[in-house]
């Protein structure tokens, strides 16, 4: 460990991560993930629970080893990007000493680093210098919250992990932390961030990376996730429907057949109601829009509407 | 807004912290959060003095010559070791609370090494060690049983003091090692065997011959025969040496080990 040693940084890559893979015992919980995250981005990181976002997250803090495959921070090992101050975590629970006032926690992280902000700026940033004395173990869950946002920005990181930062927030302080770290991006930290909210990712990533079985299932802009996630369903009575008619118009795996009904996962869905009550016998059409929570569970349960494999 | 920028940003300046990241200022806020801990604090220091009153206190005891002093003077010192011993292991143990808490795991995404931690929490446990030393001589001083050199006072009070350091780093392994709910159970129950194994307790002259030659591998052998040689005038043999530096060795590894693979979630 060569203290003084000069460590050559790729600075533009934040995190690199090539051909991930991690297991436990028969799980697979990482398989096989490849994602390079660009310095000043905000990246969501968005899947339902148990995908692997914290995994993956835990990797690239260095917390954890990969089974197979490589991550780089900033071009150098998870170890030694935290070592040097570059790489910082909020996670969701745990992680303090309740015994500890607010301000002996930042003292006390802040001394460890090589360099570090002043504490009572960050406690000011974080909104919890008002409350620098008071234990932890008193302090509202939004506060703590707050006070392991605080320890983050202590060294100042290039590149801040929010592991689900706002589970257990009620919406206003949901928003507040939200609108605190926006203020943080703008000077160029990249950000990575899990969450299982749509919105949480929509409303506040430039990037939304999908991840569903350890695998990343799309990976685009906030609006490029969008139009893979709209789209609306219709649903018609035709007693002995003409599937194959059906999947040819909608495409296969889009078409599901209960009873007399018959329902429809379609893109345009104008030309397929037309095409139903111009040249068919279906009846009772009705057209409802796919709301995104329900887009969501689809394109991560499983089925991959990317098609890959 | 989130156009990339940091190409701008200097990441030349970023350095490991020196001493992997030991600072006095962690130390002191250690030793403030121990101390804030009274329950702990009395509880180490009257133990030791409450077996130095029933064991030391017998008027035999102090007509009896021990070395350069009585025998008062020799149970003192072998309760003052016991009470530091007891408080340093305790102090370590105090990891356990902080690992249910994931402590541990947030130490992890800092500089700050798995031996500099180490070393701060021992040093740490110090503060109790000698707070327990301190009771049992004032004890000793106050009862007016014990007679020793001033001199033989103060080196046996540091050797005691010192010794314990070893003992801060069991409890460091064992807080990490064993499950929170039961620690401080073990490790009273392990420190007596420790205690009568080492000829704390009981002189090893008094045991038979395979229990002495077992008794020079217990953890308290080694601390044992170094305290009391500035009073006995023995001289030392070597062997308590390395057997203080090799449980030394061993306990601080050992801690080190299982914080550097602590990083569970809570």
């Amino acid at each position: 460990m060569p203290a003084d040693a000069d460590v050559l940084f790729d600075a533009s890559h934040a995190v690199r991560l090539r051909d991930l893979w991690k297991s436990f015992g028969p799980v697979e919980a990482v398989q096989g993930i490849d994602l390079t995250i660009q310095s000043g981005e905000i990246v969501a990181f968005l899947g339902p629970n148990g995908a692997g976002k914290s995994t993956t997250i835990d990797m690239i803090l260095g917390l954890s080893v990969p089974t197979s495959g490589d991550v780089e921070v900033f071009g150098v090992a998870p170890r030694t990007a935290v070592r040097c101050g570059l790489v910082a975590a909020v996670m969701q629970t745990g992680g303090l000493l309740k015994d500890l006032t607010v301000a002996e926690t930042a003292r006390y992280t802040a001394s460890v680093f090589a360099h570090s902000k002043p504490v009572e700026e960050v406690l000011e940033r974080a909104g919890i210098a008002d409350i620098a004395d008071r234990r932890v173990g008193k302090c509202s869950g939004g506060e703590q919250q707050r006070l392991r946002f605080a320890m983050a920005l202590l060294s100042d990181p290039e590149l801040l992990l929010l592991d689900e930062p706002t589970s257990g927030m009620d919406v206003e302080g949901r928003r507040n932390f939200w609108a605190t770290i926006r203020q943080d991006a703008a000077e160029g930290r990249t950000i990575m961030f899990a969450t299982h909210y749509l919105e949480e990712a929509d409303a506040y990533a430039d990037r939304i990376v999908l991840i569903s079985h350890g695998r990343i299932v799309a990976d685009g802009t906030a609006a490029q996730i969008k139009s893979l996630t709209t789209g609306r369903t219709i649903r018609a009575t035709w007693p002995g429907a003409d599937l194959a008619e059906l999947e040819s118009l909608a495409g296969e795996g889009n078409v599901e057949v209960r009873g007399d009904t018959v329902l429809i996962r379609t893109h345009d869905s104008d030309a397929m109601a037309r095409h139903l009550l111009t040249e068919t016998p279906a009846r009772d059409i009705e057209i409802t829009a796919r709301a995104l929570e329900d887009a969501f569970v689809a394109l991560t349960s499983g089925t991959n509407p990317g098609g890959e494999e | 807004m989130s156009s990339p920028t940091s190409a701008t940003r200097d990441l030349g300046s970023r350095r490991p912290p020196r001493l992997g990241g030991f600072t006095t200022v962690v130390l002191g806020i250690e030793v403030r959060r121990l101390l804030r801990n009274r329950r702990t604090l009395i509880f180490t220091m009257v133990l030791p003095v409450v077996f130095f009153l029933i064991f030391g206190l017998n008027d035999a005891y102090a007509d009896a010559a021990a070395g350069s002093g009585n025998v008062s003077a020799f149970i003192m010192i072998s309760m003052a070791l016991y009470g530091a011993v007891l408080a340093t292991t305790s102090g370590g143990a105090m990891v356990s609370i902080e690992r249910a808490q994931g402590w541990s795991r947030q130490l992890r995404l800092t500089p700050l090494s798995p031996l500099a931690y180490v070393i701060t929490k021992m040093l740490t446990a110090m503060v109790l060690g000698f707070a327990s030393v301190a009771a049992v001589y004032g004890a000793g001083l106050l009862s007016g049983k014990p007679a020793m050199p001033v001199g033989i006072w103060i080196a046996t009070f540091l050797c005691a003091w010192i010794g314990s350091l070893v003992f801060a780093a069991f409890g460091l392994f064992m807080g990490y090692l064993l499950p929170t709910e039961n620690v401080m159970q073990i490790l009273s129950f392990a420190l007596m065997l420790f205690a009568f194994s080492g000829g704390l307790f009981i002189p090893l002259s008094q045991m038979n011959d395979v229990f002495q030659a077992i008794a020079h591998f217990s953890p308290l052998y080694g601390l044992n025969v170094i305290v009391h040689a500035p009073l006995t005038g023995e001289g030392l043999d070597g062997w308590a040496f390395v057997n203080v530096v090799t449980w030394l060795g061993i306990f601080v590894a050992g801690a080190v080990w299982r914080l550097r693979e602590d990083t569970a979630r809570p």
